[in-house]
């Protein structure tokens, strides 16, 4: 072997070997954020964090129950606007509209995507806190909700468009009409898919802080009913982590494992779903 | 006697057509209803362009092009220059690319030529997870570690080793622009990678194969020829980390120290669009103070806007590309 070759082999080997590296490191950050959360969080999680209300400024103790309640109210509020939106407008793409108009309709998605969540903030506070003079649940969960929107529609789409044709042509050759071919026989068909893309919509949104910080705000009580500014667990963790108690930054991490896990769980879930196969039958 | 009673009013034409005329109302109802609801989409999207110029009308009349170049942020004295702002931000995104972008590429390039397909779509399911922690996680992440972490070693080892620099001068606070690039790049470094492994697997074999023919070595190929095939998707990919990392809130928010300064050195703290959107929105003093912060949200909209039609772009074309000669 000439020298030339032996250290374009050394040179080869020594950069495939830094790409592994890298793929290392960057996959290692998962679990190193996963294991840091389990280590802080892990201690700090007990019965109160889950049902108490949090404690006074200056005194130790308490809980998050009310930012849980909070998220819990938002994220439903977010689903309300976000999913019908997202799925009846990618029935009107995949099976109804013609291509400009699709165009258009995508393109306006993708923009809305692509928005930083501060902005949206800005957006929904201009819409729905300045008008009613107050924060609320309300305004947080329409933030929210327009997040869901682009992502809903764009990946629905997308599975709907997979559907084979001749499921359709079947439908139709039997006499059935457009809508009842789409209700019976396409979204049935395409279902795992339009599912997942629901569960990633809501688990992308679930770790949002931007948007709610003038919108929901936070609150250190209970909020009852939907016209409130309401606590949730992104923005308790925003405000706790920034705080100088150290008995808020033990609560920051429980509220960060928490949200991280049910952000990680959701992912799964949903991955597994479509995993399990295309949904659609094989005839 | 009920079979001859209802023999007239199922009689065939008359009865298939109103039958037939119901379906077709049917099929435009739901068209209707599923057009109203794609419709709202373009709507709240124009809609949010025109809130953003229709309520930054005051700031942009009062200071004009004046906004982007001046230095000063006096609420009281109702003064507002946007430039530490938008160099904070430029800053931190540079900085983030800086560190992200070979650690994406190279780890895409692992994903996408060496790996097998088993490993490689296991690390893509973890790469992808990770994309989905939230941002405010890294910036709690990012206050308890990443920033005594660059306080007590990192900032003061740069200072010993690179100190001459501007870049690498200066107390060591911990927070600042190098830190929350930092914190960036961890963030945007799965953006790259996802994208970056999508398009070089699109590289059609038959170039990696002839360039190992020609007797190139396993990387020879990989970086002569199958990367810069796919060098205008790579492209789209650092275009759209950029775009997240100039909108990227809590997590900058959290660890660039909330100081407008316009510094040289790294280790100053800072200010960003979005972190002093998030921080003083609620507090603003007058309608101006508002103004001037929703004029900077229009801003960020319009940079990441361009930034994210420019990435969509070159990742099309990459995938056409790669497309068109796979099948040549």
């Amino acid at each position: 072997m000439s020298p030339g070759l032996r250290w374009r082999k050394f040179v080869s080997g020594f950069m495939l070997t830094m790409t592994g590296v890298c793929a290392l490191v960057a996959v290692s950050v998962l679990f190193f954020i996963l294991g840091y959360l389990v280590y802080n969080g892990g201690a700090s999680i007990n019965w109160n964090f889950f049902t108490k209300l949090p404690a006074p400024v200056g005194e130790s103790g308490g809980g998050m129950a009310n930012a849980i309640v909070g998220s819990a109210k938002l994220l439903l509020l977010a689903s309300l606007l976000g999913v019908p939106i997202g799925f009846l407008g990618a029935i009107y793409l995949a099976e109804f509209s013609g291509s400009r108009v699709a165009f258009v309709v995508r393109y306006a998605a993708d923009l809305l995507n692509g928005v930083p969540s501060i902005v949206i903030g800005i957006f929904a506070y201009s819409l729905a806190v300045l008008p009613f003079k107050h924060f609320s649940t309300m305004a947080g969960g329409f933030a929210l909700g327009l997040m869901m929107i682009p992502i809903t529609l764009r990946s629905t789409e997308e599975f709907l468009l997979a559907v084979p044709r001749a499921l359709r042509e079947a439908a139709m050759a039997l006499g059935a009409s457009k809508w009842k071919t789409i209700a019976t026989v396409i979204v049935p068909a395409a279902y795992r898919g339009i599912l997942t893309a629901v569960l990633l919509a809501f688990a992308r949104v679930a770790g949002e802080t931007a948007p709610l910080l003038f919108t929901a705000l936070g609150n250190r009580f209970w909020s009852p009913g939907w016209n409130q500014p309401t606590a949730s667990l992104p923005e308790m963790i925003f405000r706790y982590a920034l705080a100088p108690y150290e008995d808020w930054h033990r609560q920051a991490w429980a509220a960060g494992l928490v949200l991280l896990g049910l952000i990680l769980v959701i992912n799964i879930v949903a991955r597994a779903i479509l995993a399990r196969g295309i949904a659609v039958p094989r005839a | 006697m009920a079979a001859t009673t209802t023999v007239p009013s199922a009689s065939p034409i008359p009865g298939s057509r109103s039958f037939l005329a119901r379906l077709r109302e049917g099929d435009e109802i739901a068209r209707l209803v599923t057009f109203l609801f794609a419709a709202s989409v373009v709507l709240v999207t124009a809609l949010l362009i025109f809130e953003l110029w229709q309520d930054s009308a005051l700031a942009r009349h009062k200071f004009g092009l004046h906004f982007f170049v001046t230095r000063v942020w006096d609420p009281v004295f109702e003064q507002f220059g946007a430039l530490p702002f938008i160099y904070g931000t430029l800053v931190t995104a540079v900085v983030s690319l800086v560190i992200a972008v070979p650690l994406g590429i190279g780890a895409a390039i692992f994903l996408a030529e060496l790996a097998p397909a088993r490993v490689s779509d296991t690390l893509e399911f973890f790469i992808d997870l990770l994309a989905a922690v939230p941002s405010v996680i890294y910036g709690l992440l990012g206050v308890f570690i990443v920033v005594p972490l660059m306080r007590d070693y990192l900032q003061p080892g740069l200072r010993k080793s690179l100190g001459f620099l501007p870049l690498f001068s200066g107390p060591a606070y911990g927070v600042g622009f190098l830190t929350a690039g930092v914190v960036l790049a961890i963030m945007v470094i799965p953006y790259i990678i996802s994208v970056s492994r999508e398009v070089l697997m699109s590289v059609p074999r038959d170039q990696r194969e002839a360039a190992l023919a020609l007797g190139a070595t396993r990387w020879e190929s990989t970086w002569k020829v199958v990367v810069p095939f796919a060098r205008t998707g790579i492209m789209g990919s650092i275009f759209l980390a950029l775009a997240r990392a100039l909108g990227e809130t809590m997590a900058v928010t959290m660890v660039i120290g909330n100081t407008p300064t316009i510094s040289a050195s790294l280790f100053s703290p800072g200010y960003s669009i979005a972190a002093v959107i998030a921080n003083e929105f609620t507090e603003a003093t007058g309608d101006l103070h508002l103004q001037a912060l929703i004029e900077l949200g229009l801003v960020l909209f319009l940079l990441t806007f361009l930034l994210n039609g420019v990435a969509r772009l070159l990742i099309v074309i990459t995938s056409q590309r790669g497309s068109g000669t796979a099948l040549a």
